[in-house]
């Protein structure tokens, strides 16, 4: 085979492969938009007739998702600013000092990666419901405050922090939390900006917690109230279509606006030999 | 004499100073491992061997200590084998499936024959980013027997319907499709990296003596990546036995519990049914399923590396 011919073969792949990979997403915002019944005729139709918002109002305005979405945001938000800075704080101690018994410390941390989170959850929501978190934003935001995977990340990243830079902050006189305020943050910005991105896109995506711990429909994040919608609506299908537009939207956008740090935490985290 | 003895109460000083602001740092995020992570999986090993029911849940003076009996009843209970079997189905035949599916488009996007790479790479990774009940909900309408698209697309090549999640032997595949085009993104993108790390001149050297393109691959792409692929397969093993959300929206374990889920069982006995001592056992047979694997892993990294 000559190399025409496979760069030919190669492409059209490539591009089979892309268009395999759109077209549910593409059918999703195309189906949001047709009117009640439309999406549900045969042979389907892969445009709308004549493109409507009506399904985009019902959800905000009946159906409770500008709620949802702002449950999202807040949960996602909240644990995203305050795990970023506990595993900032840990990864730079671990990186940076020495005492006894740090090694060892954090490799049982790393050997609690092993744990699936699934096992966690009914003591924490006992445990949670006796302290009356349950069914409040402070429960669905407590698992996620800190995450082995995040100081681990900062770790890895603050190792190659030269230790002369610390050294003259202390000569200078400074602190030890001023080091780690004016040496250690801004240098760790980007590795920051990834974790945090990281952590609002899995926390915005997480299904399973605030399924278990929000009772009340006020309180469903938008992964729980598209779920629950789903059994009420099943017939709607351009309604769904609308949610999930809802839904994805706003982590798809993180994700193009930001590719590069996003792929970066991959990279750190994944190819860790 | 005294300027030495100065000197080295300093540095203790400043030694025990730099460990106690040590802790100080590292101490919330270890609080809130120790008693939300930490802590709870202690609880749900103890957990495991009490009769916590629905009754306990009001008033914890009911709860008695049974020894293995919730581990017996798993056993006695073919659900379980069911739904361990489903599991076990989704992670051999989904993970292999997927990570095949990470490798060639890897190589296909590494290769300098193909075009628009970068376009392609983020393309290919917008299902790894999308909200997985979003994504279950839509192919939950495309996997429709009567006018879902794919349906359609068979009937213009001359294949009857499929009815993907309503029968039995079809479903769990119908997942497994969906969670290959959800994921192969992500590995995709760590295999890209794994072959970036291979250096240039093992291909130009092969190049010279003549070696075609498969045996390039086989000889020189295969063996560099394996430490890469080692890792990728364990990572998706482990994931996938967490097989959860999927079932959940799209089939609820059916039809005849042949899309049921370790995770989903779990579920179902603890938060539906608040059974969470048989829960509790149900979640420490998963985890020691992913343990054994962890480990297997282990040993072959080690086996790669050396």
């Amino acid at each position: 085979m000559n190399k025409k011919k496979t760069q030919i073969l190669l492409n059209i792949g490539l591009l089979m492969i892309g268009l395999t990979t759109l077209a549910p997403v593409l059918w999703m915002v195309s189906a949001s938009l047709m009117s009640s019944g439309e999406a549900g005729t045969f042979p389907p139709p892969m445009l709308p007739k004549l493109p409507t918002f009506e399904h985009y109002l019902a959800l905000t305005e009946r159906l409770n998702m500008g709620r949802y979405f702002l449950n999202s945001f807040i949960i996602a938000g909240a644990v995203t600013l305050i795990s970023t800075l506990l595993n900032s704080m840990a990864g730079f101690a671990f990186a940076k000092y020495h005492f006894k018994g740090r090694d060892k410390m954090f490799n049982a941390l790393l050997a609690g990666l092993v744990v699936p989170a699934q096992v966690t959850m009914l003591p924490l929501f006992l445990m949670l419901k006796t302290m009356g978190f349950v069914n409040t934003y402070v429960g669905a935001i407590i698992p996620g405050m800190a995450s082995i995977f995040g100081i681990f990340l900062i770790r890895q990243f603050v190792m190659a922090i030269p230790d002369s830079l610390i050294e003259a902050a202390r000569i200078d006189g400074g602190s030890e939390f001023r080091i780690y305020r004016t040496v250690i943050l801004p240098l760790c910005r980007p590795i920051l900006f990834t974790l945090a991105l990281f952590t609002f896109m899995g926390t915005w995506n997480d299904f399973m917690w605030p399924l278990i711990i929000m009772t009340d429909q006020s309180n469903y994040t938008l992964q729980v109230g598209l779920a629950s919608l789903m059994g009420e609506h099943t017939l709607d299908l351009e309604l769904m279509m609308a949610g999930s537009v809802i839904t994805i939207i706003p982590v798809l956008a993180l994700f193009l606006l930001f590719q590069r740090h996003y792929v970066r935490g991959i990279m750190v985290g994944g190819v860790k030999e | 004499m005294k300027l030495e003895t100065q000197h080295f109460t300093q540095t203790i000083m400043t030694t025990s100073s730099r460990t106690t602001a040590a802790w100080i740092f590292l101490s919330p995020a270890l609080a809130v491992i120790g008693i939300f992570f930490v802590l709870p999986v202690l609880a749900a090993f103890t957990l495991s061997f009490t009769d916590f029911d629905i009754y306990a849940l009001g008033n914890w003076d009911y709860i008695r200590f049974v020894g293995f009996q919730n581990y017996i009843r798993i056993v006695e209970t073919p659900l379980f084998w069911k739904a361990l079997k489903n599991t076990f189905y989704f992670v051999l035949v989904g993970g292999p499936l997927s990570v095949a599916v990470s490798l060639g488009t890897a190589l296909m996007l590494n290769s300098k024959l193909a075009k628009f790479k970068s376009l392609y790479r983020t393309i290919y990774f917008l299902p790894v980013v999308s909200s997985l009940i979003a994504v279950a909900i839509i192919w939950r309408y495309l996997y429709h027997p009567a006018h879902g698209i794919l349906n359609y697309l068979l009937s213009q090549i001359g294949i009857a319907p499929i009815d993907w999640l309503g029968d039995p032997d079809i479903a769990m595949p119908a997942i497994i499709i969906m969670a290959v085009w959800k994921n192969f993104g992500y590995n995709m993108l760590i295999f890209i990296a794994g072959l970036q790390n291979i250096p240039d001149d093992l291909y130009e050297a092969a190049h010279l003596d003549g070696a075609s393109w498969w045996q390039q691959f086989k000889e020189i792409t295969i063996p560099m990546l394996k430490p890469t692929t080692v890792f990728v397969v364990m990572i998706t093993i482990i994931g996938y036995f967490q097989l959860f959300a999927e079932p959940y929206v799209m089939t609820q374990g059916g039809p005849l519990n042949s899309t049921t889920s370790i995770v989903l069982l779990m579920y179902e006995q603890g938060f539906r049914w608040w059974s969470m001592g048989y829960a509790a056992a149900i979640a420490f047979v998963l985890f020691a399923i992913i343990l054994f694997f962890t480990v297997i892993q282990m040993v072959l990294q080690r086996s790669v590396r050396h």
